[in-house]
């Protein structure tokens, strides 16, 4: 029974990690109904600037500052050249303009910063608790419980924001609808770059997270891979679905990673494993039969 | 004015096209030609980098020393980012520019490696595989064109067994070991040799499989935390390695009981981990350093004449890096080997290079004139061995650089062996592939 803690309890705070990466992608989504496939991307590149002025010498503080302005740049330079000129497209051609970007970046960001394997360090070890691992043999990382927190707290905030703030309003309005967004004066080209931006900054977290734990290296573009199952689950337009979705992938990919093999192989003889990576994707189809807008998504409802 | 500047730009375009058709058929007599289909971006660009560009510089450093007695070598590049169709494809786009007088090709893939064995078979291009790719390709009578040089997989599970058991007194019995490994073809190679080594040795084997790309390892190692085994053998590639390292530190692993293989064991796994690499060890079929001589003449001669091809110099001298030179050198010297016995200073054909990679004997006295003393180990191949050594070393990260362990330990031969004859068979039959008689061969 303590093993099976352990395996959820790690679970859920690598679930929280994945949740990070889904945050960005729920951001956009919201404010713009693109399914951003660049996120992955987003989240390299963001990573790959921030190793990159640690390199020429900033302070850590100092080259996530960079960091997050190079993001908003590049937030800015989506909007203007990329989904300025497809207002009110069909969601397949903004989603299809994505996956563009997502490949220009992943090439421009070696280009730009190298590509080699980057360290990364930010001043958190992930090692063991000390006294949870004495008192119960469970391991609890001190780096994924500070993850989680870290996660929790954007959440958190991008939650109130969105609720609460005018900005926060009009992001959901321009979702919505983008004509009838700007028709009431909702000025869409600074929504778009704003929400860019932020999920520049989501990356940013979620980049440095992920890269101080397996260096910076284009490997941090599958992460969006992680992401889309907690997607699906929660749903693409809530923050706290993403969050839920997150938790629920993590726990029970690990769990599932433990538990079924050894029941396969009894069945069926050889060596079963290494299912983490489809197993959430099956969990999430299966809830798309039941709730096909995800744990938190909006019910869409169309007049017949 | 604009009609004259015209009429000046085409023909100058024209006299440019028709100098570009001649020159390659007239260089051709002269030229060895390299087709490289390599990576240097994606997943494993990292890793593709050093080792392509310690090759890519040995070449050019032949080149600068007059060639291969006097034959110049050629390269082009392909793009493979390590995808499986994209290796394919560089390798038809090349192919007709190798079929006179090819180099080995390297496409450091064991993926590629696999879709390539039977077309450059039929293609009668020579295909090597140093450190990776088909292990039972090293019965040269049914695979005449593969080469998995120096060792392979299987070979290395048995050697890192071996040096686990001098460790324990002489005897693995009753230890449990954990086989981590890359849920591929890549991964899966060893799984043989390690169950017959776990049958003669009595130690109990875990197998735990890691899907790609492996940047996520905890219910691995949680299991490897409940199993408690005596030592972890890892078979990870690119970010797999770095996290597995990362994953034991939060698990309270100790990385001195971690062997990675020989792709599990560069600069580019350990350097980003990190004090959590520190103690981790892994086998390797080259050492790193500049101490090796030849190492050093190329950063004097190639970079110093401002044509290396790596931009970042701190590259030089690591392992992967050191991999590339050792595997330019051995396609080289079976060259070498070919120009012998057909004539020196010619290009050689595809199946003179094909002999002079089955007839390669590159003793320590030969390793010593080239400057590479201690690089690698001895290489002898013939017509039923295509591997020719079958020697590791293990070494161990002491936080700041590789440090030999040991000295070139072989794989149990006499075990091993007999593993790829059985495939090969296998594989000969399923293809209906007549194998050759090696006794007939010179």
């Amino acid at each position: 029974m303590q093993f099976f803690f352990e395996v959820l309890i790690g679970g859920l705070l690598s679930g929280i990690m994945y949740s990070l990466v889904a945050l960005g992608f729920v951001l956009i989504y919201k404010a713009s109904g693109v399914f951003n496939f660049a996120q992955g991307a987003m989240v390299y590149f963001a990573a790959l600037s921030l190793v990159g002025c640690l390199e020429k010498g900033a302070p850590l503080w100092l080259a996530f500052i960079l960091a997050f302005v190079i993001m908003t740049l590049l937030g800015i330079a989506t909007e203007k050249f990329v989904l300025r000129k497809m207002v009110n497209q069909s969601p397949i051609a903004l989603f299809m303009a994505t996956i563009g970007l997502a490949f220009f970046i992943e090439g421009l960001a070696p280009m730009l910063w190298g590509n080699q394997v980057w360290p990364l360090d930010i001043g958190l070890v992930d090692e063991p608790i000390g006294w949870i691992l004495d008192r119960y043999n469970i391991v609890v990382s001190s780096f994924d419980l500070t993850a989680a927190g870290l996660a929790m707290a954007l959440v958190a905030g991008l939650a109130l924001f969105f609720q609460y703030t005018r900005v926060g309003r009009a992001l959901r309005a321009v979702a919505d609808d983008h004509q009838a967004a700007l028709s009431i004066g909702i000025p869409l080209q600074h929504i778009w770059a704003l929400v860019w931006a932020v999920a520049g900054f989501v990356a940013l977290v979620a980049g440095m997270l992920w890269g101080s734990r397996n260096g910076v290296q284009y490997a941090l573009t599958f992460t969006a891979l992680k992401a889309l199952p907690v997607l699906i689950l929660g749903g693409f337009t809530s923050v706290p679905g993403a969050i839920v979705g997150g938790l629920i992938i993590g726990a029970s990919e690990k769990l599932a990673e433990i538990y079924i093999p050894p029941v396969l192989t009894d069945i069926f003889g050889g060596n079963f494993g290494g299912i983490e990576n489809w197993f959430p994707y099956v969990l999430a189809l299966l809830f798309l039969l039941v709730r096909p807008e995800g744990l938190f998504g909006e019910r869409h409802i169309d007049r017949v | 004015m604009f009609k004259r500047i015209k009429q000046v730009a085409i023909a100058a375009s024209i006299a440019a096209a028709c100098l570009a058709a001649t020159l390659p058929a007239a260089r051709a007599a002269e030229e060895q030609f390299f087709m490289l289909p390599d990576y240097r971006v994606g997943p494993y660009g990292a890793n593709g980098q050093s080792f392509y560009g310690g090759f890519i510089d040995y070449l050019n450093y032949v080149n600068m020393k007059g060639g291969i007695d006097g034959v110049q070598i050629a390269w082009e590049e392909c793009e493979t980012e390590y995808n499986n169709a994209k290796g394919v494809e560089c390798y038809e786009r090349l192919k007709s520019k190798a079929q006179k007088a090819p180099g080995p090709i390297h496409t450091m893939s064991t993926g590629i490696s696999y879709a390539l064995v039977d077309k450059s078979a039929a293609d009668k291009l020579p295909l090597a595989m140093m450190g990776y790719g088909l292990t039972s390709a090293v019965d040269g009578s049914v695979f005449p064109w593969s080469f998995p040089l120096v060792t392979t997989y299987q070979m290395q599970a048995s050697a890192i067994i071996k040096f686990l058991k001098d460790k324990n007194g002489g005897s693995l019995a009753g230890k449990k070991i954990v086989f981590l490994y890359h849920d591929s073809a890549y991964g899966k190679e060893p799984i043989l040799a390690l169950e017959a080594e776990a049958r003669l040795n009595k130690y109990t084997l875990v197998q735990i499989p890691v899907a790609h790309p492996g940047n996520e390892q905890g219910a691995q190692w949680q299991r490897i935390r409940q199993e408690q085994p005596d030592y972890v053998i890892m078979w990870g590639w690119g970010v797999m390695n770095m996290t597995a390292i990362k994953t034991a530190q939060k698990m309270g692993f100790p990385r001195e009981k971690m062997i990675g293989s020989w792709w599990a064991g560069s600069e580019e796994d350990t350097v980003p981990a990190g004090d959590a690499a520190k103690g981790y060890m892994s086998a390797t079929w080259n050492v790193a350093g500049k101490g090796v001589p030849l190492i050093a003449d190329i950063e004097k001669t190639v970079y110093g004449a401002g044509k290396g091809n790596l931009k970042d110099t701190s590259k030089l001298g690591t392992i992967l890096y050191n991999r590339g030179v050792s595997a330019a050198v051995l396609s080289v010297e079976a060259i070498r080997t070919a120009q012998a016995k057909y004539g020196k200073g010619k290009a050689m054909g595809p199946e003179q290079v094909r002999w002079g990679l089955e007839n390669l004997n590159l003793t320590d006295a030969r390793l010593k004139a080239l400057g590479a003393t201690g690089l690698l180990p001895e290489v002898k191949t013939s017509c039923d061995n295509h591997e020719g050594s079958g020697k590791v070393k293990m070494q161990q990260w002491d936080g700041t650089k590789w440090v030999p362990l040991t000295d070139w330990i072989e794989g149990n031969k006499q075990l091993i062996h007999p593993l790829f004859k059985a495939d090969a068979a296998k594989y000969a039959k399923e293809k209906g592939i007549t194998p050759r008689d090696c006794s007939k061969e010179k």
